[in-house]
């Protein structure tokens, strides 16, 4: 089967090529297929969001290769086959809720009928069908970035690139948000790549962790995720969960001292 | 502490001004010519203007209409100009380096000297009012929508790059709206302004029926009626006031939505 997301030697280097400042991403391989939920983990500064931004074609890769659904990188974004996701939900505060949700579509050029409709069953999706005529400062953040989910999701993309999304969101919030999360990557049947600093974040949403270590930015692990579904709280408490976590934590140790010797 | 209702606000200042004017009168002995009593002025709106004519007021209310028609048009000019500039100038970045220190340059150049040379260029036509009040106008519109379309945080940029959105999109669905709140912090000081550029700007135009030839004239009565001149600044001023607070009922209604949480 054809992968969603192909990284074959990519390489991104900051600062102008006669004096390159930072290696930010060095020699990646990496092959995400179709309905997979990979988390990319790994300190700050390895590069873990550059990677993502790479996918996306918000950055340009400095050499290698990047193919989304078999085409360039750019081709997707211009086809419009990925939704992102940032840490901060960066909803339009002159929006209501569901204006904010048919933002790409509006961009898009949806006609307006199947706008409303299509916004009106993402809010149904993530839970927030009775907001909709609320303005984004009226709603919490964990709300807020349930509408920003809703945003990324309203055209169907094939890909969902998420970029710490509930980085700023409490423990409890978070935990919500995560089953909620799996809730609607089963329903949506979309590809998710996710970058996150949290080892049981990373743990209980995915099928499989990428574990990357800095300076250069580099993939130093990958650890597939074997539990079992439907994942839920108990999941949490579940032994393998544990393991799990265990060994995803001293992969990413592991990388750290490669570094240092 | 109990809020004071925007209004009593309003006339609690007037009423405290009222005083100290009345009071500075009263400690330095200053007599008529110097400033004369507030009911002086008040009452002179009602008196004639010259003998056997119309009321102050109704002669200063005639002259305000018609340096209103000319500040607003230019009012509308050069805030019209100013946004197209600021636009450019934000997308950009060789044209906002290359032009923007002689917009900056046209401020520093006084409008008095100006005003006489658009007079001539435009031939002693009404033209040259609007024209010399959007001069005044189009500046802070400039700097303050080129400040504007640059605010929008940079991942709501990356947002409508990721959706492929065309420039025009990006200006419309995102830069514009974010720029508002500056725009009308532009337009509020470009209403003002836009009127001292009307009054400024009939003067050397030899134009008699606005507010400057009101001025001019009175100006030239001051000894024997001091108080006509301060009615007719008096009444620029409500002109000044009365475009402003329309801008900021504008601003009220158009920004009604937006709650900067920062």
């Amino acid at each position: 089967m054809q992968p969603v997301v192909s990284l074959k030697n990519v390489n991104k280097i900051f600062g102008p090529a006669s004096r390159p400042t930072t290696v930010a991403l060095k020699d990646i391989n990496l092959e995400i297929g179709p309905r997979e939920f990979v988390s990319l983990i790994g300190p700050s500064g390895c590069g873990k969001s550059t990677l993502l931004r790479t996918i996306g074609d918000l950055i340009e890769a400095s050499s290698g290769e990047v193919t989304v659904n078999g085409k360039s990188a750019h081709q997707a974004r211009i086809n419009r086959e990925y939704g992102m996701v940032f840490q901060a939900p960066v909803l339009f505060e002159w929006r209501t809720v569901l204006k904010n949700v048919e933002l790409p579509l509006e961009i898009m050029g949806v006609p307006k009928a199947e706008r409303t409709q299509r916004g009106r069953a993402m809010l149904k999706l993530v839970e927030l069908q009775n907001f909709e005529r609320h303005y984004p400062w009226q709603l919490s953040g964990g709300m807020q970035q349930r509408v920003a989910i809703a945003r990324a999701l309203a055209f169907r993309p094939e890909l969902l690139l998420m970029d710490e999304p509930f980085g700023a969101l409490d423990e409890i919030t978070r935990e919500r948000m995560n089953a909620e999360l799996l809730r609607i990557w089963q329903e949506t049947q979309t590809t998710v790549v996710f970058v996150t600093h949290s080892i049981p974040e990373a743990v209980f949403l995915s099928t499989r962790v990428v574990v990357m270590s800095a300076r250069p930015g580099r993939i130093s692990d990958i650890i597939p995720i074997d539990l079992p579904y439907p994942r839920n709280v108990e999941t949490r408490e579940h032994p393998r969960f544990f393991e799990l976590v265990t060994i995803v934590r001293e992969a990413l140790r592991k990388g750290e001292e490669m570094r240092e010797s | 502490m109990r809020r004071v209702p925007p209004a009593l606000a309003v006339i609690l200042v007037i009423v405290a001004l009222a005083v100290t004017w009345e009071l500075v009168k009263l400690i330095f002995n200053l007599d008529k010519r110097t400033l004369p009593h507030l009911w002086e002025i008040a009452a002179a709106f009602a008196e004639p203007s010259r003998r056997n004519g119309p009321p102050l007021i109704n002669v200063l209310i005639e002259a305000a209409l018609y340096t209103l028609r000319g500040a607003l048009l230019g009012f509308f000019i050069g805030a019209a100009l100013g946004f197209v500039l600021g636009t450019l100038f934000a997308h950009f970045p060789l044209l906002e380096r290359s032009l923007v220190p002689y917009v900056v340059a046209s401020q520093t150049v006084p409008i008095l000297a100006i005003a006489p040379m658009v007079v001539i260029w435009l031939r002693g036509s009404w033209w040259s009012v609007p024209v010399i009040a959007a001069y005044l106008t189009f500046f802070p519109v400039t700097i303050n929508t080129l400040r504007g379309m640059r605010s929008p945080d940079p991942r709501a940029v990356e947002l409508m790059r990721s959706y492929a959105a065309s420039t025009w999109q990006t200006l419309w669905k995102l830069r514009f709206p974010s720029a508002l709140p500056a725009i009308f912090t532009a337009l509020k000081i470009a209403a003002t302004s836009s009127v001292v550029g009307a009054i400024i700007a009939e003067l050397p135009s030899g134009i008699q029926q606005g507010l400057g030839g009101a001025i001019l004239n009175f100006n030239q009565y001051y000894i024997t009626g001091p108080e006509r001149l301060w009615a007719a600044i008096a009444m620029a001023a409500l002109v000044g006031i009365l475009l402003f607070v329309t801008v900021s009922a504008v601003e009220r209604i158009v920004l009604r939505n937006i709650v900067r949480s920062a």
